[in-house]
């Protein structure tokens, strides 16, 4: 299991997604705070590649032995890739949210939806509440 | 303990089917298994010592208390059994002609008159056989009723609180789920709910009370927004323990309720069934309900199949008969006193939570209705023990854990329900063990970490019983079990039997 951490570089949603932009493309996944709180992941649900999804709608679900939680898209965009390691290894996100446990790239449809996510800051004020 | 499969000798034998005089009819030969099935081989002593032993490590409601939240884990009277058992019930054949089965038939319409009295509605069908079967019926009658308007909805409202099975009827019903968040006195958000019921939108499913124990207060406002939509509000009764003849989902503005016969109604549950989860509806929804209905005619009973509009069936003949009978006991045993059976549930859960909120936290500080939640939060915070390690050492204490972990919306979740039917000493003791296992939490962690410590197995891995869940017997690791079978079965399968 990890370390409770937040990267600088990323940004948040409030349903605790993040999302690592990279020129139009950005890979998403979930903070280190939602998997804690799942506990060791034992099933992940990928949208197909080539899937669009939207900012705020679930495009998948990641299911602990506690419960089964949808994953809102931070920003839209077309899938590109799906982390197949994922797939077959759901705890992988529970060793490493932020690297080897991203969940899907997506091709940005509107780059400046960025701009209304939270930085790390208000992310972190998201957790104090 | 060994496995069943562990103490299987080729030849062993335990008892033999009755003989009967009846011509057997013939197996086509492809259809034949050419090997009779790897049972255990077993003699009789053995197989009783078996299952007793099993049976003695077993956690029911008759060894000790079980505050599971949202089970409404009640004792289940024993006289409930005895007239289940009564001939004329038990071997009643289900095709019996309706001459024949007048008594099953008005006791099936009696329990459709007071199910349809209890919820202040209009017509009750008892077919469906569990709670998710009747959200699944209710939403079809939902559907039912809509395209018979001509209306196009394709919405259905749900709670962030809900039952699991909410969301999943809604998704199996083919409509699109909205979900409403919960407000800071743990109401349902009328702000939300406003933005987002419009002409889409078919209905609500709601709980009330809620997952969290607590009656809605905005419920009647909350029926005016969907009624004015011209949507359907259907009622989970899963929680109905809480409110039975103090106040009724119709009068709230549902029109659709499903019951749960074996929690609300007594019914031994929790290992797979068998449960029933009868519908009752307003009167606009009556055509669509399932054939056949049970009906009086006079001074007699039938079965109507003449309902054109019916979605059809969704269950086997009328449903689960043994079920009403026990539900049918126990409501008239209670008689008109029905109301002191709810009563006594929500003073037993109050007086659980008054003496338990300062020990842990109590995210909603209201009187809770039949159940409530609370939070391990602080615990967790303070001493890193979570709701999971209170639950593994109450085990310890001789207690059946609550639910936990949910609702989501509350972290760390311990949601209990006492039922009506436990004794102030029992509930002391409960107590005393929640406020140990706090102390605990301070003085000595590990002791809950490591719990449960005193029952048959220690802590599960719960992680790898989901993903690599062992649910037969693996003959091929046990080569010595996996010869053929003995000569005496061969020769049984080969004569057709």
């Amino acid at each position: 299991m990890s370390t409770e951490t937040y990267p600088d570089d990323l940004r948040y949603n409030p349903e605790h997604d993040w999302a690592r932009i990279e020129g139009g493309e950005a890979a998403l996944g979930i903070t280190w705070f939602a998997q804690d709180q799942l506990g060791e992941l034992v099933h992940y649900e990928p949208p197909e590649e080539g899937a669009s999804v939207k900012t705020g709608e679930s495009y998948g679900e990641v299911e602990s032995v506690k419960a089964v939680s949808d994953l809102i898209a931070p920003l839209s965009g077309e899938v590109i890739a799906v982390n197949q390691k994922v797939v077959d290894e759901p705890e992988t996100v529970n060793d490493d949210p932020y690297g080897e446990g991203w969940l899907i790239r997506i091709r940005l449809t509107d780059p400046s939806e960025a701009d209304s996510l939270l930085d790390v800051a208000a992310y972190r004020n998201v957790l104090a509440e | 303990m060994k496995l069943i499969f562990e103490k299987s000798q080729p030849g062993r034998r335990a008892g033999s089917f009755a003989r009967h005089d009846l011509p057997v009819p013939e197996v086509p030969a492809t259809l034949r298994r050419r090997q009779p099935p790897r049972l255990p081989e077993v003699a009789e002593p053995e197989l009783v010592r078996h299952f007793t032993e099993l049976a003695s490590r077993t956690f029911g409601i008759d060894t000790g208390f079980y505050p599971l939240g949202s089970c409404t884990m009640k004792h289940n009277p024993r006289v409930n059994e005895r007239v289940a058992n009564l001939p004329g019930f038990r071997d009643l054949h289900p095709l019996q002609e309706e001459d024949g089965a007048q008594g099953a038939l008005e006791l099936e319409w009696r329990l459709q008159e007071i199910l349809t009295e209890i919820c202040g509605l209009h017509a009750c069908s008892l077919q469906p056989a569990a709670g998710s079967q009747g959200e699944l019926t209710g939403l079809m009658l939902m559907r039912a009723y809509f395209a018979d308007r001509g209306e196009e909805r394709d919405t259905v409202v749900t709670a962030d609180t809900a039952h699991g099975t909410n969301p999943a009827s809604v998704t199996m019903a083919g409509y699109k789920l909205q979900k409403v968040g919960t407000d800071a006195r743990g109401n349902l958000d009328i702000d939300d709910l406003r933005a987002k019921v419009d002409e889409r939108t078919a209905g609500l499913m709601l709980t009330n009370p809620s997952t969290l124990g607590l009656f809605d207060e905005g419920i009647e406002e909350v029926a005016g927004i969907f009624h004015e939509a011209g949507a359907l509000l259907y009622y989970d009764g899963a929680n109905l323990n809480a409110v039975c003849g103090i106040s009724r989902p119709g009068d709230m503005g549902f029109d659709i309720v499903h019951i749960n016969l074996h929690k609300t109604f007594s019914q031994p549950h929790g290992g797979g069934g068998p449960g029933g989860g009868p519908i009752v509806v307003r009167d606009t929804l009556e055509p669509f309900l399932p054939v056949p209905a049970v009906v009086r005619d006079g001074e007699r009973f039938r079965l109507d199949y003449d309902r054109p509009k019916s979605i059809g069936k969704v269950r086997a003949f009328t449903g689960p008969f043994g079920v009403f009978v026990r539900s049918y006991a126990f409501i008239r045993a209670y008689g008109p006193a029905l109301k002191a059976m709810s009563e006594v549930a929500v003073l037993n859960a109050n007086y659980l939570l008054a003496r338990l909120k300062d020990a842990y936290e109590l995210p909603f500080d209201r009187l809770c209705m039949h159940e409530f939640v609370l939070s391990a939060r602080r615990l967790k915070r303070e001493h890193g023990v979570t709701a999971l390690d209170v639950a593994k050492r109450l085990m310890d204490y001789g207690f059946h854990p609550p639910t936990i972990y949910f609702p989501l919306i509350v972290p760390e979740a311990l949601m209990i329900e006492p039922t009506e039917t436990e004794s102030k000493e029992t509930l002391d003791a409960f107590v005393d063990a929640l406020l140990a296992i706090a102390r605990e939490a301070d003085e000595s962690p590990e002791l809950l970490k490591d719990a449960p410590r005193k029952r048959p197995v220690r802590r599960l891995d719960e992680v790898k019983a989901v993903k690599r869940a062992v649910v037969r017997y693996r003959f091929e690791e046990h080569p010595d079990l996996s010869q053929e079978p003995s000569e005496a079965r061969m020769l049984e399968v080969q004569k057709g039997a």
